[in-house]
């Protein structure tokens, strides 16, 4: 069908989808007004039973522990689906120099691009172990202080030029780190079940309610976690890069 | 106000699937997917808001004050993360898909056979 | 703070439609990149803090930046067509 028949049936289907959501939302409280007993629980119960103040942390990584391991694991699995589908197959050569368009200068990397980058890659890292470091007491967690880290591999491969990046994060190393962020949640989930409880129990003692070290296991799958996004994110740049090195060179 | 993020979270569908049947290119169709997941955001926040309550960070406010839900937003944390490498993997499709058959139009791959 | 909320949903309706409607997926990314910025900023708005330091690091940045990637090597890819 053409392109245009195509979109009057879909402003059709639309107005009927519309209409079911309009239907469903009947039934909704209006905003604003929450009906969830479940929501309450979780928010007294957080700190005087599991002495962690962030109450998003503890059901991520506490209470429905289970169910971000899942989640974590989809995202190795992608990041793994990424690294299959973009190596180099054999028939293809290793990159090939004949490959720049006639007549289009291309800048070199300014000096204020390399010092302010340079500059800021240790702020960075720092303040992305602080927000892995800190997630039960404050916002923050694995996930998005593992981002803020792979940020600063970024901000690496801006300030130097490709060959240098990847010496310093060596694709290798990498790929181990994130199996060892991937595994650590596995082993303290079994760890729990080595100690006589269930699969991803909270068995530790609890700790001091705003501490670094409060809510048991929950420390330990911050720092796996944030170790596998960092890695995986970084893969991900690295094998997105890995094509475009004559690019940055020339 | 009552029904308004309601409106957006469906109007955001809907924008995002005409993006995705009337486009001609297969990066713009990716992102219009990422549009879609957007719109369940919105929706998730909308549905655990409480008005007048506080974020569900017991650090700085006694326990017992009121706050939003802090289940749902845990739903979206996870998600928000896990969408971008799923893009990834989708713009890594898209690349394939490019090198094999020279264009990323879907209307042009449909008339590839083989 | 109400009308801040109304405000802010309006927003993103708004630039939700402008991601679909730009049809060059250059200017898209950087279109997607402000999107990004205004959902974090509106799950500051709703009392969401943990879900808005995710969405601002990864939607702001990590992906237009892949979107520029991926852009970048099928350009590359159609010039060896061409040859």
């Amino acid at each position: 069908m053409t392109r245009r028949i195509r979109q009057k049936f879909f402003l059709f289907s639309a107005a009927a989808l519309a209409l079911c959501f309009v239907w469903g939302y009947r039934d909704l409280p209006p905003f604003g007004q929450v009906t969830s007993i479940y929501a309450d629980k979780v928010n007294a119960i957080t700190v005087p039973q599991r002495h962690i103040t962030d109450a998003v942390t503890a059901v991520n990584f506490d209470i429905r522990g289970f169910d971000t391991l899942g989640e974590e694991f989809i995202l190795f699995t992608s990041v793994m689906g990424v690294v299959l589908l973009m190596r180099r197959t054999k028939d293809e050569p290793a990159g090939d120099h004949e490959d720049k368009v006639q007549g289009r200068n291309v800048p070199p990397v300014s000096d204020a691009v390399r010092v302010t980058t340079l500059l800021l890659i240790a702020p960075t890292i720092l303040f992305g172990w602080y927000i892995v470091a800190h997630g039960q007491v404050t916002p923050g967690g694995g996930f998005q202080g593992g981002v803020i880290l792979s940020s600063a591999a970024l901000l690496l491969y801006l300030c130097g030029t490709y060959p240098k990046f990847r010496g310093a994060a060596a694709p290798r190393l990498i790929e181990i780190a994130e199996a060892v962020g991937a595994a650590g949640y596995i082993i303290v989930g079994g760890a729990c079940v080595a100690l006589g409880g269930m699969f991803l129990e909270n068995l530790l003692p609890l700790g001091k309610t705003g501490t670094l070290t409060s809510g048991g296991t929950v420390p330990f799958i911050n720092l796996a976690v944030g170790l596998e996004v960092s890695a995986g994110f970084v893969l991900i740049l690295l094998v997105y890069l890995e094509e475009l090195m004559e690019e940055k060179e020339s | 106000m009552n029904y308004l993020p309601y409106a957006v979270a469906a109007w955001l569908f809907l924008v995002g699937l005409y993006g995705v049947i009337s486009s001609r290119n297969l990066v713009h169709l990716i992102i219009c997917v990422g549009v879609i997941q957007s719109s369940s955001y919105v929706l998730l926040l909308a549905i655990g808001y409480r008005t007048g309550a506080t974020a569900p960070i017991f650090v700085d406010v006694p326990v017992g004050t009121p706050a939003v839900d802090a289940v749902v937003q845990a739903l979206m944390l996870t998600d928000v993360v896990v969408e971008v490498t799923v893009v990834a993997l989708l713009l890594a499709l898209a690349i394939q898909v490019h090198k094999r058959h020279g264009t990323l139009n879907p209307d042009e791959l449909r008339k590839l056979k083989g | 703070m109400i009308a801040l909320q109304a405000f802010i949903l309006l927003f993103v309706a708004a630039a939700g439609t402008a991601v679909v409607f730009t049809r060059d997926p250059t200017s898209q990314a950087i279109v997607v990149s402000f999107y990004g910025l205004l959902l974090g900023i509106m799950f500051f708005v709703f009392q969401a803090p943990d879900v808005a330091l995710s969405q601002i690091v990864v939607g702001a940045i990590a992906l237009p930046l892949m979107i520029m990637l991926a852009l970048a090597r099928v350009r590359k890819q159609s010039r060896k067509h061409q040859r």
